[in-house]
């Protein structure tokens, strides 16, 4: 490996993606492939891969042990829980979130794509589309990745023949047409043998589109296109109160990240669910004076007149104002072992506000297999259902479909503080 | 006129807004929270985060070192230095501390302390009542870590059950617990050393000088260099070198092994970091090549 000459001093971002798949779709050495390509892998990770290699009775290097983290894992050879993987190019940073495939594990996909702009599924050529693949495709436009591609792997067992590509591409139409689901791409590889990964190799000729990493590298990151209304909830008030600076004596600052548009000085704002009005005097960055805030920004904002602001409170512009509503549609994803009672209090998290919640009734049960609507009484954990919420005090929330962080939420069970389900706002 | 392309956040601003989410978030939802300040390069960085998080105020936790008693003289010196300059409090207890009252107890006397900094950790907690411990640990660390939640809960016995984790979604963080037992809160976690040191970079940001290129006597061992100091002396059939080294990780002295380079800058470090072939860990941790567990067995009893 060659040092580069210098650094690059400007960026394309951040792109946070996640593949889905089983032991048996090659996910792991996929992920293994574009590590080992981007150079990633230094050597005495490789050294210690070849070794365990080597000890397990295998002729070539398993790129599949990268990802193996916990001792369980590797005593069992499956991966248990996400894990995440760092890989940078020079003019992007790329966050792997890398989910297990088994069925009982449904959680851990949800958990791995609430962060992810763009999921790879991957599919055996041999075997075309498998439940599991509609299962991990629904999953993802559930949770609202904007980008689906679909890596058509192990294309070196089918002589790397272009029709079953494409009849793989055709199955996946149809379903995918039914799911509504918008950007699909398709790209034929062979993870085992480095073809169409970071390098083109030979063997896919009639092949004519990007590589795996050509696509990774001009996928639009999340900031681009995300809602346009300006949600700025307030983490943290700051009152310095410090008597030996008289200037800092009236400070009062709101602390928070922009979770979507942008504001900028002199803007009219609300706070919800208060509704008191005001504008933005200042907005600060570690000391700096901003004229304005864009998304994913921490910042610090204060407004022209003193209000009555706190955490959990919701800052928007007075033209992009939202409803407060103390009852909810959602479409839940229940994490826990315990199942959901509807007899129980839960706690639910919004933005950075708590509030108790019952369950008013479940709708119904989503098969994420067929995607047929069931009825139950009862949720137990990987179920997926549709529910309606009463919560004690109101929250300012969107549909998750027009804004990601504004329409999610969490469910805590108070006697354990575990998290136990995920909530998306219909 | 208005242009349709929207403005973006670099990866670094973007890293660095999510852990300046992530502290809030601590200082939110937690009563009694503390930063773990080392004096280490991620430490360092985790102060100026802190700072973008919190000023004009004051910062909404103590910082707190735990102390081997084997530290290098320039880390502690200058870990009191900043902490001071910062005007922000700082708590030190020391693993020596706990070895007088026999929680500690070394298996040999050149037993190294590193892993039983545990123990004074977890006596430090509950002597203050900390519900929530903000580290500078990273995924890319350790294949341990690469596992862990960004709010990653403690039991009351500090233990770490990585196969019972809090499923983390969103940026929606559950950093709740009862009383006795905590969080660990890791604000860069989603970050690499490379990214590490080009923040340093850009924020300019103060190092202790054993970061930078230096000349000291080692002795050579399997791959790694050892240090030669009054705690690790060389033996009389070691050979030992004056070699130009640079720490690329500050700890334990027993444990911390330097590298050869001739890097003397942050941007020299940068592109040794930016083209270096071996991992942080594996070039200068000698406790964490044990086995290919040892750090994940090391946090389920209650390390960092």
């Amino acid at each position: 490996m060659s040092a580069p000459e210098q650094l690059p001093d400007h960026d394309h971002g951040l792109l946070r993606f996640l593949t889905c798949g089983s032991v048996d779709d090659g996910k792991s050495t996929l992920i293994g492939r574009l590590l080992f390509d981007t150079k990633t892998i230094l050597v005495d990770t490789l050294s210690a891969i070849e070794k365990t290699s080597a000890k397990r009775g295998m002729s070539a290097v398993d790129l599949s042990l990268l990802t193996d983290g916990l001792q369980a894992e590797r005593e069992q050879g499956i991966t248990i829980d996400v894990a995440y993987r760092y890989f940078s190019t020079g003019t992007r940073k790329y966050i792997i979130a890398d989910a297990p495939g088994h069925e009982q594990y449904t959680r851990n996909m949800v958990t791995a794509a609430s962060t992810a702009n763009l999921a790879i599924i991957l599919i055996d050529a041999r075997k075309g589309m498998l439940t599991q693949t509609r299962r991990h495709s629904y999953l993802a436009s559930l949770v609202g990745i904007p980008h689906l591609l679909v890596a058509v792997n192990k294309m070196d067992l089918v002589d790397y023949d272009q029709a079953t590509f494409e009849r793989i591409r055709a199955d996946y139409l149809a379903f995918a047409a039914k799911l509504g689901i918008g950007d699909v791409r398709f790209i034929p590889l062979s993870a085992l043998n480095g073809d169409m990964i970071v390098d083109r190799g030979e063997r896919l000729a009639w092949y004519d589109g990007p590589t795996l990493l050509e696509i990774l590298e001009s996928a639009p990151a999340a900031h681009t296109e995300q809602a346009e209304d300006f949600r700025f909830p307030v983490q943290f008030v700051c009152r310095p109160q410090d008597s030996s600076n008289p200037e800092l004596h009236d400070y009062r600052g709101f602390m928070g990240r922009v979770e979507s548009g942008e504001v900028a000085v002199g803007d009219p704002v609300t706070v919800l669910p208060s509704g008191a009005r005001s504008r933005i005097k200042t907005i600060e960055l570690g000391g700096a004076k901003l004229a304005r805030a864009i998304h994913e920004q921490s910042v610090t904002l204060l407004l022209e007149d003193e209000i009555d602001i706190s955490r959990g409170d919701l800052i928007v512009k007075s033209s992009e104002a939202a409803e407060p509503v103390k009852e909810i549609d959602a479409i839940v994803c229940w994490l826990a072992e315990a199942p959901l009672s509807t007899a129980r209090t839960y706690l639910v998290r919004h933005t950075t506000r708590e509030v108790k919640a019952k369950v008013a009734r479940i709708d119904y049960r989503l098969d994420v297999n067929t995607l047929a609507q069931e009825p139950a009484s009862v949720l137990t954990m990987n179920d997926i259902a549709r529910v309606t919420l009463k919560l004690a005090q109101p929250i300012v929330a969107d549909a998750y479909r027009s804004n990601r962080a504004t329409g999610a939420f969490i469910v805590i069970d108070e006697s354990t503080n575990n998290t136990v389900g995920a909530g998306m706002i219909a | 006129m208005s242009t349709l392309t929207r403005q973006t956040l670099s990866h670094l601003d973007w890293l660095e807004a999510e852990a300046i989410h992530i502290m809030r978030e601590v200082a939110g939802q937690c009563s009694n929270p503390v930063l773990l300040f080392s004096g280490g390069k991620d430490s360092i960085c985790m102060l100026r985060l802190a700072e973008k998080a919190f000023r004009p105020g004051r910062f909404p936790f103590p910082l707190m070192h735990i102390d081997t008693g084997h530290n290098y003289r320039e880390v502690t010196d200058f870990r009191d230095k900043r902490a001071a300059e910062l005007g922000e409090r700082l708590i030190v207890r020391s693993v020596e501390d706990s070895m007088a009252r026999g929680t500690v107890v070394l298996k040999h006397p050149g037993e190294s302390r590193n892993k039983h900094q545990s123990v004074t950790l977890l006596e430090a907690i509950e002597e203050f009542g900390f519900n929530a411990c903000i580290g500078g640990a990273r995924r890319d660390e350790e294949k341990a870590r690469a596992k862990e939640r960004i709010m990653s809960f403690r039991d009351e016995f500090g233990q770490w059950d990585p196969k019972n984790q809090r499923p983390e979604l969103w940026n929606l963080y559950n950093a709740r617990s009862h009383k006795g037992e905590n969080i660990r809160a890791f604000p860069i976690s989603n970050w690499t050393e490379l990214d590490v040191w080009q923040y340093i970079q850009r924020e300019e940001l103060e190092l202790p000088s054993i970061y930078f290129a230096h000349v000291r006597p080692v002795v050579r061992k399997g791959d790694l260099l050892q240090p030669v100091t009054e705690l690790t002396p060389a033996r009389p059939d070691d050979k030992i070198e004056d070699m130009r080294v640079r720490f690329r990780t500050v700890g334990d002295i027993t444990c911390t092994a330097p590298v050869e380079s001739d890097a003397d800058t942050v941007a020299k470090i940068l592109l040794e970091t930016a083209s270096t072939t071996i991992t942080e860990r594996g070039a200068t941790r000698m406790d964490d090549q044990t086995s290919e567990a040892s750090m994940e067995q090391r946090k389920k009893e209650g390390y960092f």
